[in-house]
């Protein structure tokens, strides 16, 4: 049952083999009307993206990453282009359809956390599981062990202000995990944090990763970047260079 | 099915904890529908006063008395196509009685003469002016709605013989015989010595309508003695109220009959009947219900206007709220619950704390004034949170159909 690792040349992490398809993008493009101005975010994206893959999205600001980003995350739909998910074209979905995919195959960590604030943490992580429609008692259950998992189960009933800004993000990312989804997309998560936490939190994403997630981040810092196996650089829309991190 | 169950004690459970963390906003703005719905039902309370004020009224009187007199009792501007009118006689009674005695299949049950005025009553030191003085025969007891609350009616010997006796109504008993029974005493009246034979029942009245509270009933052959009858002379007739339109075609034509009419002749007579007074009110009671409701209406609308508002904040403060809520797979329909709930559940509390201000005013009236007559009933209750209800879902929809819309991306970015 131990997944076949391969060993990566320098250092000794464990490097997984990757799995089914999960992302597909071809050709995407994405344009925004800003009063009279068409801005191209997007101009023509080709990128596919397998299980257990551990990926890092980087570029300067203006490069369209953030357009990637919510692209990928089923926030937004292209202008242009082919995008499947799982096998399911997303392209061509309508708001509701893109909140069940959105609920079902992706956990989201956000760079501010976005906590709510009057919630404790167990409901926090709760959240999506009530949109997928899973019995309280489940709900519970659930909610319990991805805060276990994260290493918060002595902080179950506190709430986001009785947290530190490494313990909120841990939050955060439990309720990525609770669904079990295909993807975790995580954009800038150490962002709002300082270095001695950030680096905890990778080291949790490591975990996570080694523990059989598909884990994409979104970042500009090179710091956080290595820590992924796969590094795509994008500039000016387009991606610059798409190859292991080492 | 169970993720919209979910769904919605999820939305329940925001609404509250919001309402819980902002009180003060919460309160002001539920204050608004408050006064709106405090003024709604009060207003409600009132028109349904109104009504049963004006069957308490009546209720003295049946449905099914038609009643024989020489004037209209709408509203005529040919005054004088009537004044000459002969007079209704007493005697007619006797004859409708005759009649119904001869025909058995007859729609009239039984005939009344009667005969009024106002006069002034006398006993010891205290004085009644301008009390409504009835003369009749005894079987005005059978047709009366109205009881005694002690005593009894004059019989018909009394009647008859013509003896110094009275019924008197239950303010006059209480004015004249503060703190003790009038049955058996004696009053005066045009200088003459009347014995009081019974008290009727307390009636109550409304908005100065004739009642019989404030009324005295003696014999008409005494009252004749006393004073002349012409004008003031009617014959009440009980009649089957299943055939009522038959009832009045033959009334009719007896009293033709004994007024010796000719064909040719118009009726020199007028048959009335209670409807013909309640008609006249309707269109007052309608316009005092229209004016009302719009003003009662229009306190409702800004507090309606206020949760709108407050919605609208709520919506903006929380945008990145919604963005979140949204990338974790709350559909449009779930956010558009959450706020519509919460504009509801303002409007509910804000509902039921009217209600019981409401319901609190009209019991304080009722104790304070019990005559004026405000009718709090579980209807109006229904009726009030059904409101509010309404209120919530008018006012909190287009905010909540903006949150709805909003686009994840954007809404994520929002600071």
């Amino acid at each position: 049952m131990t997944p076949p690792f391969v060993q990566s040349d320098h250092e000794t992490r464990v490097v997984r083999a990757p799995g089914a398809l999960v992302i597909e993008i071809e050709g995407v493009t994405k344009l925004y009307k800003m009063g009279s101005e068409t801005i191209h975010a997007l101009r023509g994206v080709t990128l596919n993206i397998r299980r257990n893959e551990y990926l890092a999205i980087m570029g300067p600001s203006g490069s369209g990453k953030s357009t990637l980003m919510n692209m990928l995350g089923c926030l937004d739909t292209p202008t242009q282009g082919r995008y499947e998910f799982a096998g399911k074209n997303v392209a061509t979905m309508v708001d509701d359809e893109l909140a069940d995919i959105r609920n079902r195959e992706i956990g989201f960590v956000f760079q501010t956390f976005n906590l709510l604030p009057r919630s404790d943490a167990l409901h926090n992580v709760e959240l999506p599981l009530i949109y997928a429609g899973i019995s309280k008692h489940e709900r519970i259950e659930r909610a319990r062990e991805a805060l276990d998992n994260v290493g918060l189960s002595e902080r179950v009933h506190h709430r986001p202000n009785e947290l530190s800004g490494g313990q909120r993000q841990r939050v955060a990312i439990a309720r990525a995990l609770v669904t079990r989804p295909s993807i975790i997309l995580a954009d800038e998560p150490t962002g709002n944090l300082d270095s001695k936490t950030g680096v905890e939190i990778m080291a949790l994403f490591e975990q996570l990763y080694e523990q059989g997630n598909t884990i994409i981040v979104v970042t500009h810092e090179e710091e956080v970047a290595r820590h992924a196996r796969r590094i795509v650089r994008l500039r000016d829309g387009l991606i610059e260079s798409d190859g292991p991190a080492n | 099915m169970r993720r919209l169950y979910y769904e919605l004690n999820e939305s329940l459970r925001i609404a509250f904890a919001q309402i819980r963390a902002n009180k003060m906003r919460s309160m002001l703005t539920a204050l608004g529908v408050i006064i709106g719905i405090v003024a709604v039902t009060l207003m409600g309370t009132a028109i349904k006063g109104i009504d049963v004020g004006v069957d308490r009224s009546f209720s003295g009187f049946g449905d099914d008395i038609l009643y024989v007199t020489k004037w209209p009792w709408r509203e005529t501007e040919d005054w004088w196509n009537y004044r000459n009118r002969r007079p209704i006689a007493y005697d007619y009674a006797r004859q409708v009685n005759e009649w119904i005695a001869q025909n058995p299949s007859s729609a009239l049950k039984i005939a009344v003469p009667t005969a009024n005025r106002q006069t002034t009553v006398i006993r010891g030191e205290y004085r009644l002016n301008n009390i409504w003085t009835l003369g009749t025969s005894a079987d005005y007891s059978r047709i009366t709605r109205s009881d005694l609350k002690e005593g009894r009616f004059f019989s018909d010997f009394e009647a008859q013989s013509g003896t110094n006796v009275a019924i008197i109504g239950f303010d006059v008993a209480d004015a004249l015989f503060p703190n003790e029974s009038a049955v058996g005493k004696t009053i005066r009246i045009k200088a003459q010595n009347f014995k009081v034979l019974g008290v009727a029942a307390r009636q109550g009245s409304f908005l100065g309508l004739f009642s019989w509270d404030s009324m005295l009933a003696m014999p008409i052959t005494t009252y004749r003695r006393y004073y002349r009858v012409n004008d003031d002379g009617e014959v009440r007739v009980q009649v089957d109220s299943t055939r009522m339109v038959e009832a009045r075609d033959e009334l009719r034509g007896l009293i033709r009959r004994i007024r010796q009419l000719g064909p040719e002749k118009r009726d020199d007579f007028e048959i009335n009947e209670q409807g013909t007074i309640r008609a006249q009110l309707d269109p007052i009671k309608n316009g005092i219900a229209l004016a009302g409701l719009f003003i009662t209406g229009l306190a409702l609308f800004v507090g309606a206007i206020g949760i709108m508002n407050i919605t609208y904040v709520s919506v903006k403060e929380r945008t990145k709220e919604i963005g979140t809520r949204k990338a974790l797979g709350a559909r449009r329909r779930t956010i558009l619950l959450q706020f519509l709930i919460e504009a509801v559940a303002i409007c509910f509390v804000g509902g039921v704390a009217g209600l019981a201000i409401a319901g609190g005013l009209s019991t304080l009236v009722g104790v304070v004034a019990p005559s004026f007559p405000l009718v709090f009933s579980a209807g109006l209750v229904a009726v009030g949170l059904t409101i509010s209800v309404l209120t919530g879902v008018f006012s909190g929809f287009a905010p909540a159909w903006q949150a709805s819309k909003l686009d994840p991306v954007v809404a994520l970015r929002y600071e």
